[in-house]
């Protein structure tokens, strides 16, 4: 199950060549494995993001280490690629996010503010949530963020309702649903791709295959670890992604959702990708070697990728490089600051927003 | 400037740990993601990674610590050339106490908001009634509501080409089309989580269980996702939905298809519960749950869906949720009672009658939020309660009542309260068994005797 280098050839992809009920023929999506061009200004915004995303989990972690942010705490830290790719095709306030409780990637990626996201996962009133929800429970109206969900699945036939809606106010917009590896062991995700596909709903499925359930491998827990054929029997498209490299996942992502968005239904993006850290924060990830991280983190790493890159081609200096990580690093610190220092919500709200 | 590195905390609950192990030792360059050092907790052994970038200036606490405090300093990194002393309070220096907020809160617990829930609307002079079923209401309240705003729809098992298994969606499909009357797969989990989005989204759907039995397959979704995101999310989400259908015992289905959730679905905080015995009742309240902007269980009865009742002839009949309707006043005890468990207190009050012994009889009509005022004034009145319902006794709503009667009439009170619920056992198949773990006008006759020790 290793994740492939970009240069390999793509040729698993199971986009269905059998007839389905609706069309009784499915067109065969662009399945050739290829990077999407990045230009100058594309690279350096990857790479702020997802360094932004970087710093801002290791903050965090350091904050749960103090005790500032308390329960559960799952970082995203070595998985950026796939939601900063994801979201370059998306149109931004238009289409719809749901994602797991590891989430604070995704709202970074979807252009929350890291104050409110960081105050959030203190318990603050500055919070998304006004400190009511926490780390796994997050949302913004605005920016088309559908949270956040902390029981593993739920947010699938959740994402499917949105795509839903999309389809019954005739817009054409698509909803992206993102769920790890582990929760497409789930039953409702069979329930939901059935009906995604029944109702051609855009939706689009990224299972983001960080290869552990909490402490379980892909190959301890699924029968058929080949995730992108996961749809098959429901003649859903799918394929695999390095999920490693952004540009792959862009272009990955175009195609998904330029199918969704054409009418098509549903599509699915298993996502290769690694988590650096534990499950959560009191995981000590013994379920794999350190050589295993180590390796992945030395020749991966999703950030280093596009640095190297900006290096080669000229783009960026390291003094540059050293620019950006400077002001992300203010940022995180800012959100921070303002995390620790914003006061606990009033008791008040105790009672509020139990009904309308 | 010199950064304090701290013993973190390592797990929801840790206070101390054991610093095992320094990897780096003073001197060493350290980046970010570096392993420190390894920290045993009450868990387990965890590494903890540097997050900030410098030499290792100083070690303050010596490998094999034990009971080391979360939040103490044990080691700083800088720039070459800083010492430690030279700078000991750095931008990310370590308080000696954890930070706290800016405003410390209360602990005092506010009260509790009163919501006044308005009363029944006056009906004009001159309304005239028909009689009509329970499923004729129903889908009536559907049509209208459809009708009215293009964001209702409706999806579940059979409701559309089949009618409807308990045929409440007939003529549904006809005249709002394929879009709006969905046919689902048999899959409760998954299409009440679509409904919960699409209600996310801000459409109203009216998700059918074609009995409330299924709905256990969906009940992560109606608690975890429609009841409770309103509140995590600071208010910012809505989840304007509907789950209806028939709920309660049939006839002879077994234990697997007899089973009345009204004290399950009653006991979560961000759920309307309704359970209605009447046709205009059922016509009203349903009109109302589709209106709300909250997630509503709407609990129906199969044995009701076919019984008569009048039902005012208005163009728009709307019903307060979270309103108690006296069925019928009284003086001597105050019989409570909702859904079907209605049709045996109703028999129940005429016998007595008969035995002089003059009922007052409530329909609570919603079981969340429950209207506790009516059921309090009429105790204070009549000084004795008895419960009436199909549920199992314990956590039952009459053991909620008992408990609401008791803290807030406790001076009325003339004998203990009653509480008539289904035998506890699942239901079996059998007729004459069936019969006896379901409650009889007889247990209500009998229970209001013993209160009024007549």
């Amino acid at each position: 199950m290793a994740v492939r280098p970009a240069t390999e050839k793509r040729s698993r992809a199971s986009a269905p060549t059998s007839a389905t009920r609706k069309t009784g023929k499915i067109s065969n999506p662009a399945i050739n494995y290829q990077v999407a061009e990045f230009d100058k200004d594309d690279e350096l915004k990857a790479y702020h993001d997802m360094l932004l995303i970087r710093r801002f989990e290791e903050k965090a972690g350091q904050l749960y280490g103090m005790g500032l942010i308390g329960g559960f705490c799952h970082l995203y830290i070595g998985q950026e690629a796939v939601v900063v790719g994801i979201q370059k095709a998306l149109r931004e306030g238009e289409d719809q996010v749901t994602t797991s409780y590891r989430d604070h990637g995704h709202m970074l990626a979807c252009g929350m503010d890291p104050k409110g996201v960081m105050a959030e996962l203190t318990g603050r009133q500055g919070g998304y949530s006004r400190g009511k929800g926490g780390s796994m429970h997050m949302f913004s109206r605005e920016k088309q963020f559908f949270g956040g969900h902390g029981i593993v699945g739920a947010q699938v036939p959740i994402g499917a309702g949105l795509a839903f809606a999309d389809k019954y106010r005739g817009t054409d917009n698509v909803s992206v649903v993102y769920f790890g590896d582990g929760a497409a062991n789930q039953g409702q995700v069979y329930e939901t791709f059935n009906m995604a596909q029944l109702w051609k709903l855009p939706v689009i499925f990224v299972i983001e295959n960080n290869r552990y359930a909490m402490g379980t491998s892909v190959s301890r827990s699924s029968a058929q670890t080949d995730f992108a054929k996961r749809g098959e029997s429901f003649n859903i498209p799918g394929e695999q992604v390095d999920g490693m490299d952004v540009r792959a996942v862009k272009a990955a992502a175009d195609r998904a959702v330029e199918w969704a968005r054409a009418g098509n239904g549903p599509y699915i993006l298993e996502m290769q990708t690694y988590r650096y850290r534990g499950h959560s924060m009191s995981d000590p990830a013994k379920y794999r070697t350190k050589d295993e991280v180590q390796k992945m983190r030395d020749e991966r790493d999703p950030i280093e990728q596009v640095r190297k890159r900006l290096v080669e081609k000229g783009w960026a200096s390291e003094d540059d490089l050293k620019e950006i990580d400077k002001n992300v690093r203010a940022v995180v610190t800012e959100a921070a600051d303002f995390a620790s220092a914003d006061a606990e919500p009033d008791p008040s709200e105790l009672w509020t927003d139990i009904l309308r | 400037m010199a950064i304090d590195i701290l013993m973190p905390a390592l797990s929801p609950t840790m206070e101390e740990g054991t610093l095992t192990k320094w990897l780096k030792k003073v001197g060493d360059d350290v980046k970010s993601g570096d392993v420190l050092a390894e920290i045993e907790t009450d868990k387990a052994t965890m590494e903890i990674e540097a997050v900030d970038e410098g030499k290792l200036l100083e070690i303050l606490v010596a490998e094999g610590t034990e009971g080391v405090k979360v939040n103490a300093v044990i080691a700083r990194v800088g720039e070459e050339g800083e010492t430690a002393a030279a700078k000991p309070a750095a931008a990310q220096a370590a308080p000696a106490e954890k930070p706290q907020p800016a405003a410390p809160a209360s602990s005092t617990v506010p009260a509790a908001p009163v919501v006044k829930v308005e009363a029944d609307p006056d009906l004009p002079a001159g309304t005239q009634y028909e009689s009509k079923t329970v499923r004729e209401a129903l889908r009536e309240a559907m049509a209208e509501e459809m009708r009215r705003d293009g964001d209702v729809f409706l999806m579940g098992e059979e409701v559309a080409e089949y009618q409807g298994a308990y045929k409440i969606s007939q003529g549904l499909l006809d005249e709002f089309g394929a879009k709006r009357v969905i046919d689902t797969p048999i899959t409760e989990h998954g299409f009440a989580g679509i409904g919960v989005g699409a209600a996310f989204a801000g459409l109203k759907p009216i998700v059918e269980f074609m009995t409330f039995n299924f709905a256990m397959q969906a009940i992560d979704q109606i608690i975890n996702s429609a009841a409770k995101t309103l509140y995590m999310s600071g208010g910012q989400m809505g989840c304007p939905i509907v789950f209806r259908g028939p709920n309660g015992a049939a006839a002879r289905v077994g234990a697997q298809h007899s089973q009345d959730y009204a004290a399950w679905y009653g006991m979560i905080p961000g759920l309307k519960v309704v359970m209605p015995y009447t046709a205009a009742d059922a016509k009203g309240l349903l009109k109302a749950a589709i209106r709300d902007p909250n997630p509503v269980i709407f609990l129906e009865n199969e044995v009701l869906y076919g019984h008569h009742f009048d039902v005012p002839k208005l163009d728009d009949y709307v019903l307060p949720i979270g309103k108690a309707r006296i069925h019928k006043a009284g003086k001597d005890v105050t019989i409570v009672s909702f859904g079907m468990g209605m049709s045996y207190a109703i028999k129940a009050a005429e016998e007595l009658a008969g035995l002089g012994i003059d009922a007052e009889l409530i329909d609570l009509r919603t079981i969340r939020p429950m209207d506790i005022e009516t059921v309090v004034n009429s105790v204070k009145k009549t000084g004795r309660c008895v419960t009436v319902e199909e549920g199992w006794p314990q956590g039952s709503v009459g053991s909620e009542i008992a408990y609401q009667i008791q803290a807030n009439a406790f001076d009325y009170l003339d004998a203990p309260v009653g509480r008539i619920t289904g035998k506890d056992v699942p239901m079996p198949y059998a007729a004459n068994l069936e019969k006896l773990a379901l409650p009889t006008v007889g247990d209500v006759i009998e229970a209001v005797r013993a209160v009024t020790y007549r």
